[in-house]
């Protein structure tokens, strides 16, 4: 019997073959903390005072979560990490505006096909797009990985998702995803990795691998990726990554569970409050008004997912009741929006742009929502409280939706305004 | 011994300790403010020592946030037992300490007033005089547990001089 991709990697990382449902100990090639960093620097001086981090070069921090500091108590966290940083000479450090932890990492090339990333961030799985084997731990995880340099992974079982065809107009990855959550349930891939397979995931471009990947961890996935090809390829040579160590699974291998979608039966979706599996098409839903729209996040916040909410923005203005809030998910992908002119055009439309980072994501800052107010997200997650306001309520979609109900006011089908 | 029995599925990391408080709040005691605000105001105020959480499918989902196994371990809470559990929520209570027990059979059977006993070492719950058996944990997370927490067996490890 053949193996999965996640058989592979951890049995490569443990040298030893290894069958699932076994514990394995490995040390991951890298270790993403962002603003939380601070905590960990509590419980990393707490443990062993006075110690070198084990592997300084493993250690990825990124400030995006709230920047530029909200309160001087943010502040005093990101000046904590700035000194820890400079004390034990951690290299990839990358301070507030360079953006969003899992847009920062696969542009500064540290995201190797075949490698092993953990996060203290859910969202790590994103980095499965470049055939990583990525997933989220815990601020107490994070700093034992600082200590020891390693950590133990139980080999998971493996669901596959075949995928076929393309998608139709108005119709993009995001709704490709939510569908699939809509399917499986928040906790259906619990546990387990998602693979993605079958010849439509050769014609999806880095955002789309990105934007799906990203999601796995909304089904409960440990991890969610995809085989490298030539796209993730060319994307990672440019950049000198060595791409050398990338691994799939076998034609035989053994799935606990397999899934069929056709890109072309994909419609525009929402996930609706205040669980990411609450999917609906958005010609099912009831007349929704909405107070606020963003476009941004890891999820859905770079220049393709720009330009297609403004292939349908362009010639409109944004509603008179709706708050229009963009956010470039890093400094590399604002600065060529800016060059493409994408920018000028959602400040035309009547946007307000956002620093590269999370922004209203978490509810810690910028675009908070008041009670009872509607927002309609890129983002990944619609818990209650999520954007700050427990009464509030976050409905995600893709961008083309998110661009088409700005122009409305209320939830809209892309393609009633293409 | 109080029982707070939340039986609906998935609830999620915001639900336990919202996530605009992330920032702020990294401590027991702050952390103990905000404990499943969203869910049941009251749990904060009312929860003691020894105390056990009943939950469906899927405890804990959502964000990587370790404020709720840290706050529930914490509180002193003695065990959650839910009919399973998200996998990074999981892994972080193992890590701070917080004994996770699933049984799904046991949630079933539990009604309110109903007196809970666990037995971790013995994998045994016992609900009114039935009981339920739950499978031992790995070795390797037993002796996380045993230390109170992934730092503390860490410590232990390096104190012990036995850096593997
Ligand atoms: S954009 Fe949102 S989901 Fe992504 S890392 Fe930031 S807070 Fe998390």
């Amino acid at each position: 019997m053949g193996e999965t991709f996640a058989m592979k990697i951890l049995g490569r990382a443990a040298g030893k073959k290894v069958r699932e449902g076994e514990i394995v100990f490995v040390e991951p090639d890298y270790v993403l903390t962002h603003d939380n960093s601070s905590a960990i620097i509590g419980k990393f001086e707490a443990t062993v005072p006075g110690s070198k981090v084990k592997y300084p070069k493993r250690l990825a921090i990124v400030l995006d979560h709230v920047i530029p500091a909200a309160s001087s108590k943010n502040a005093a966290g990101h000046r904590k990490i700035r000194k820890f940083v400079d004390e034990q000479n951690i290299r990839h450090f990358y301070d507030i505006g360079t953006g969003i932890c899992h847009q920062v990492l696969p542009e500064m090339g540290l995201v190797k096909p075949g490698s092993i990333v953990v996060g203290s961030d859910s969202h790590t799985c994103t980095y499965g797009a470049f055939n990583c084997f990525a997933t989220g731990i815990d601020r107490t995880e994070a700093a034992g990985i600082w200590i020891t340099g390693k950590t133990w992974f139980k080999v998971p079982e493996t669901i596959n998702i075949d995928i076929t065809g393309s998608f139709t107009a108005g119709v993009s990855a995001k709704d490709l995803i939510l569908t699939i959550i809509g399917d499986i349930g928040a906790g259906g891939a619990n546990y387990m990795a998602v693979e993605f397979n079958g010849p439509a995931v050769a014609g999806f471009r880095i955002c789309d691998r990105m934007t799906i990947a990203n999601m796995g961890i909304e089904m409960g996935a440990k991890i969610a990726a995809f085989q490298a090809n030539s796209v993730t390829d060319r994307y990672l040579e440019a950049m000198g990554v060595d791409i050398s160590e990338a691994l799939w699974s076998d034609n035989d291998a053994e799935y606990t569970r397999s899934y069929e979608y056709d890109l072309a039966d994909i419609v525009p979706v929402a996930a609706c409050p205040h669980q990411v599996d609450n999917v609906l098409p958005i010609q099912e839903l009831p007349e929704t008004g909405i107070d606020q729209v963003f476009i941004g996040t890891c999820t859905n916040g770079r220049i393709e997912d720009f330009q297609a909410a403004l292939e349908i923005l362009r010639g409109h203005t944004v509603h008179s009741d709706v708050r229009l809030l963009v956010g470039p998910a890093s400094r590399k992908e604002y600065l060529k929006a800016m060059q493409m002119g994408l920018i000028q055009d959602f400040v035309e439309a009547g946007a307000v742009i956002l620093p590269p980072g999370c922004g209203p994501c978490l509810g810690a800052h910028q675009g908070a929502l008041a009670p009872d107010e509607k927002c309609l997200s890129t983002a990944n997650r619609n818990f209650k409280g999520r954007m700050g306001e427990k009464d509030a309520e976050i409905y995600l979609s893709s961008p083309e939706t998110a661009a088409a109900s700005a122009i409305t006011g209320r939830i809209t089908d892309p393609r009633e305004v293409l | 011994m109080q029982v707070f029995c939340y039986k609906q599925d998935d609830i999620n990391t915001d639900l336990l300790f919202p996530g605009k408080y992330t920032y702020t709040c990294s401590t027991g005691p702050e952390i103990l403010e905000h404990l499943l605000e969203d869910l049941d105001p009251a749990f904060a105020k009312s929860v003691k020592s020894g105390d056990i959480i009943i939950a469906g499918e899927n405890f804990g989902c959502g964000s990587s946030r370790e404020q709720p196994s840290l706050g529930l371990r914490y509180v002193g809470l003695k065990a959650v037992i839910a009919r399973s559990f998200a996998r990074i929520f999981y892994r972080s209570a193992i890590n701070q300490g917080l004994l996770l027990v699933q049984s799904p059979e046991a949630v079933e059977a539990y009604n309110e007033g109903n007196e809970v006993e666990i037995d971790p070492a013995g994998g045994i719950i016992r609900i009114e005089g039935r009981t339920f058996n739950f499978p031992a944990l790995p070795s390797e997370m037993l002796s996380i547990l045993a230390d109170g927490g992934l730092l503390n067996h860490i410590r232990k490890e390096f104190s012990g001089g036995d850096e593997r």
